[in-house]
């Protein structure tokens, strides 16, 4: 049986609960299938990653034609709080984990979790602003030499 | 369907080798099937996932997925990843002789 491992590198660089989801669900989904996996942060995405803010990842209320109302009713204040309260129970009743459950699940799984260097200097942020299982920030060379060979998804 | 011959039986497998009749699996035919994997020795605690992932299988009629197993098997995902290197689901579910559990998370 060929047992050569595949390889996918997938960045997230989008900061809202939408943005996040799908790039933690290919990586999981990779090392289920035994493929080896490096999520990369970049942007806004470094939120899912950050000890403050990846509890409080919010849903785009405003220009998210998925949502299916008015673009004005997305302004109303509170609105991105009740679309995300409202995404979460429907996610807690198919058993989604949350974005915290869910990185910590990815880390254990063996996947990599590295911040982009050039968003976090942007930023003003430092390592210890990231929760523990983030491996290390890394330039984007690094990133593509770690890459190299396999597959790489942006999100 | 093809068939294979594992430890001796006949088998029903599909495209990818998972049985498509479980109750054609036998214990004996485990440790043949792991060596496909690079799992030389099943320890006890392959055995508690492997007999966890056909109880599942039969009163659900689908295998865990690895979260679902970290959470109620008993063997935490970790070391679900040191027991079988190449995805604990899956793997796991081919040495149970049972189908590749559905769900993507």
């Amino acid at each position: 049986m060929d047992l050569t491992k595949e390889k996918v590198s997938i960045v997230i660089s989008q900061g809202s609960l939408e943005g996040i989801y799908p790039g933690l669900i290919m990586a999981n989904g990779a090392r289920a299938e035994g493929m080896e996996a490096n999520l990369f942060f970049t942007f806004f995405g470094l939120d899912a990653i950050h000890g403050k803010r990846y509890e409080h990842i919010k849903v785009a209320a405003v220009g998210n034609p998925g949502l299916h109302f008015a673009t004005w009713a997305g302004g109303i204040p509170g609105m991105s709080s009740v679309m995300t309260h409202m995404m979460e129970k429907k996610m807690d009743k198919f058993d989604i984990p949350s974005i915290p459950e869910f990185v910590e699940l990815i880390s254990d799984t063996g996947a990599g979790l590295y911040a982009c260097q050039a968003s976090v200097d942007l930023f003003g942020l430092e390592k210890d602003d990231f929760i523990e299982q983030v491996d290390s920030i890394i330039t984007v060379g690094e990133f593509y030499e770690m890459a190299a060979g396999g597959h790489i998804i942006f999100t | 369907m093809p068939t294979t011959t594992i430890a001796d039986h006949e088998v029903e497998v599909n495209d990818e080798g998972f049985f498509v009749d479980a109750e054609q699996w036998t214990e004996e035919m485990a440790p043949v099937i792991a060596k496909d994997y690079e799992i030389d020795a099943l320890t006890d605690q392959h055995w508690q996932v492997i007999k966890f992932m056909r109880q599942e299988y039969f009163e659900k009629g689908t295998g865990p997925t690895v979260r679902v197993l970290g959470k109620t098997s008993g063997v935490s995902v970790k070391e679900l990843y040191q027991l079988f290197p190449t995805g604990p689901a899956k793997t796991a579910a081919r040495i149970a002789g049972i189908p590749k559990p559905r769900g993507c998370i």
